[in-house]
């Protein structure tokens, strides 16, 4: 009897941490929301969007924000949970090749339709829209209109208005001017420290390095390629040397700086140009508790000059590398709530206000409200005034892998303990070498 | 009832045998030998999710074999492994052989000593980065700019958080070697060398077996410290690849895993060997100390 007894209660132990960990929530027929979310910024004020709709509906919704470069392989431990990620997203056509079997195809959903237009879905072969972007972002080199003022209407400065400053020499002279006379304007250097640590080398690893891209597929009319030519990066070298020499810092201290240091530094008025994009306005903007930060009318922005002929009609970066992605494999249910969630964030007057209000986005639904948000309204004028646009190529980059090799050689070259010859070969070779690993 | 007399007969121990056993056994189960043999039938697969793989043989294997990175990872990795085993050992001896003369404040060295394990590895490689490139900014440089810089930084960082660790195993092993022995040593007109040499070191070779055991698998598996204080950087870049200079072995598989969902698989058929890799080391090493052990 004893020994039956102790096996019962052994079971039963067993049993319990099962049961406790198993432990589902009730409501299955309505289904839940499970949004996996890639913006470590904008965290709370999803979680907040997240409880006003459970509020509103009832139904479970929630919001779980990977850290900061850990999507991928946050998103791959999720995905074999037994309660899966129903919403998640991929960051364009090479994300989507990852997790193309998890993705549902939207293109009768309400989400779909409600696009602006279908330059913003991610198609499969046959039509099939796997992805919606929900965000369009700009980036450039952002800069300090204040202190850019005083060093139009220095005695010594050559170029007088931001007229003048629409190619790269006029940039190159602009920046060695201020450079020169940096204690007169009161800043550390023109540029911000182009810090390679990993929180902001992405600035120079993947959005610089699309500009590269871009003039090379703009070239050969392309729009992907398993092999990249490296036909502009002479040009990538140009603009890179400007960054690191006319700079808040020597180039040999970048490899440890961090994205927090370019942030302060511009904020506090240290260096005027700062490569950033429309996301950076919540973090600059003037906080009063610190008394830093630029106004509203502080902030103007400059497409990225390069030397590239004709770039006087050059205009901002603007594209998505985020793309929703409703979960193939989730139960129907799901499904059913994960939609019914997403027309309501891009229909619902709260949801789009959270969007364009709280997280500072421009959304391309056609419901969207207009972002507070000064750096969008730059961009929107660079549109207005006829600029082209640069399109967001670098969702085309072959592997993550690429970015970190081109990373490290762009580091090593500031330090001078590399050359560029290291960075072409992390560019051209390591380009074709990523495909192949990824593709074959 | 027939039962109850059965039970009569056995030994309590075993009577209870299940309720002590199930549990930890189930805990085995599903948190080593599930994952593990899965992890196995992984490795011949490719797959984006655990849960969805598809066979492919050997394929992974033979990539894996094909992959100069990784094959630079385990010489970086053999080499850092020697350094430190050599280094900690070392050092965690002398210091523990030190406090065990009897000097005054033996135990607030002790504890200071230890204090550094106490701190979790990617803290400790961030902390170390700042330091590092503090002294290293002065010259114009950072540890993740020479690879020299980041071998040597991890040996130091290595050293100091496992020293106070390995120092307390030495203690424990010298405090056990018994004093009739080096007193006869004495009257038979030992020098301190000799003492240590043929009393004291056969006697604590016990805890040499434990420490090297130790520090030698925990060398050769090291990811945290490595992963936060470099990375692997620099890269050295060749027109066949780009080299991670300062990658070990379980970083490497990491980022096999992760950078190309392609080549997950591959991670796991690296994984495998890695494993195969450390059990023969640690086995092979565990059979050399062994015998010279000294039974007392």
């Amino acid at each position: 009897m004893r020994r039956i007894l102790s096996l019962i209660l052994a079971v039963m132990l067993v049993a319990l941490c099962f049961a406790s960990c198993g432990s589902t929530d009730s409501n299955a027929e309505a289904g839940s929301v499970f949004y996996l979310n890639f913006k470590p910024e904008q965290d709370e004020q999803w979680q907040a969007l997240a409880k006003k709709y459970q509020e509103a509906t009832g139904i479970k919704t929630t919001v779980v924000t990977a850290a900061e470069g850990t999507y991928e392989s946050t998103l791959t431990a999720e995905m074999d949970k037994s309660d899966p990620p129903t919403l998640f997203q991929v960051n364009g056509p090479v994300g989507l090749a990852n997790w193309q079997d998890y993705c549902y195809d939207l293109s009768k959903s309400d989400v779909y339709k409600e696009l602006k237009s279908d330059d913003f879905a991610l198609k499969g072969a046959n039509g099939e829209v796997y992805g919606v972007a929900y965000v369009i972002e700009t980036y450039g080199i952002i800069y300090n209109k204040t202190i850019l003022q005083k060093y139009f209407d220095a005695e010594w400065s050559t170029i007088k208005s931001i007229d003048k400053l629409n190619n790269f020499d006029a940039l190159s002279t602009v920046v060695s001017e201020i450079q020169a006379h940096k204690s007169d304007l009161g800043v550390d250097g023109a540029f911000t420290s182009a810090g390679m640590d990993s929180s902001s080398d992405w600035r120079f690893k993947t959005h610089l390095a699309n500009m590269a891209i871009y003039y090379e597929y703009l070239a050969d009319g392309i729009g992907k390629t398993d092999a990249i030519k490296g036909t502009y990066l002479e040009n990538y070298k140009k603009i890179w040397d400007l960054y690191i020499n006319y700079a808040t810092c020597k180039p040999t201290d970048l490899a440890s700086k961090t994205g927090t240091d370019a942030e302060t530094e511009f904020k506090s008025g240290k260096a005027v140009f700062y490569q950033n994009g429309t996301w950076a306005y919540g973090s600059a903007a003037y906080d009063e508790a610190t008394g830093l930060g630029l106004k509203d009318d502080e902030f103007g922005m400059l497409p990225i000059y390069m030397g590239v002929e004709g770039e006087e009609n050059l205009g901002l970066c603007t594209g998505s590398e985020n793309y929703w992605c409703v979960n193939a494999k989730a139960d129907e249910a799901d499904i059913k709530a994960t939609l019914d969630f997403l027309k309501w964030v891009v229909t619902d007057d709260a949801g789009t206000s959270a969007l364009a209000n709280d997280m500072g986005f421009v959304i391309p639904f056609k419901n969207a409200k207009e972002a507070s948000n000064p750096l969008v309204k730059i961009a929107n004028d660079y549109v207005t005034a006829g600029k082209t646009s640069v399109s967001w190529n670098f969702p085309t980059i072959p592997s993550e892998d690429w970015k970190n090799g081109v990373g490290a050689a762009l580091t090593q070259y500031a330090a001078g303990t590399g050359s560029w010859d290291d960075v072409k070969l992390a560019f051209v070779d390591g380009w074709a070498r990523e495909y192949k690993k990824a593709n074959g | 009832m027939k039962d109850r007399k059965r039970i009569k007969r056995l030994n309590p121990l075993r009577a209870y045998f299940p309720i002590f056993v199930l549990p930890t056994l189930a805990a085995f189960i599903i948190g080593f030998l599930y994952p593990f043999i899965r992890g196995i039938y992984l490795s011949f697969c490719t797959f984006r999710t655990t849960s969805d793989a598809k066979w492919v043989g050997l394929d992974n294997y033979i990539k894996a074999f094909n992959d100069e990175g990784f094959f630079h990872a385990f010489w970086y990795t053999a080499l850092f492994t020697l350094v430190s085993v050599i280094v900690i050992n070392v050092f965690a001896f002398m210091v523990a052989y030190v406090l065990t003369r009897g000097i005054r404040g033996s135990n607030t060295f002790r504890t200071v000593f230890f204090m550094p394990n106490l701190i979790g590895g990617i803290v400790l490689g961030y902390i170390w980065q700042m330091i590092f490139d503090g002294i290293l900014r002065n010259y114009g440089t950072s540890i993740v700019l020479d690879s020299r810089f980041g071998f040597w930084g991890l040996i130091i960082l290595m050293a100091w958080q496992q020293i106070g660790y390995m120092m307390i195993i030495y203690i424990a092993g010298l405090q056990s070697v018994p004093e009739e022995l080096n007193e006869a040593a004495k009257i038979d007109g030992a020098n301190g060398w000799q003492v240590l040499k043929h009393i004291t070191i056969p006697t604590v070779m016990p805890s040499i077996t434990i420490c090297t055991f130790l520090t030698l698998t925990n060398s050769f598996k090291l990811f945290d410290q490595n992963l936060a204080l470099t990375n692997g950087a620099p890269i050295a870049f060749t027109a066949e690849g780009a080299i991670k200079q300062t990658e070990m072995i379980a970083l490497n598989i990491y980022n096999t895993f992760y950078t190309n969902a392609n080549w997950r698989g591959v991670g796991q058929a690296k994984a495998v060997l890695f494993f195969i890799l450390v059990a023969a080391i640690a086995l092979i090493q565990l059979r050399f100390t062994r015998k010279r052990e000294v039974q007392q």
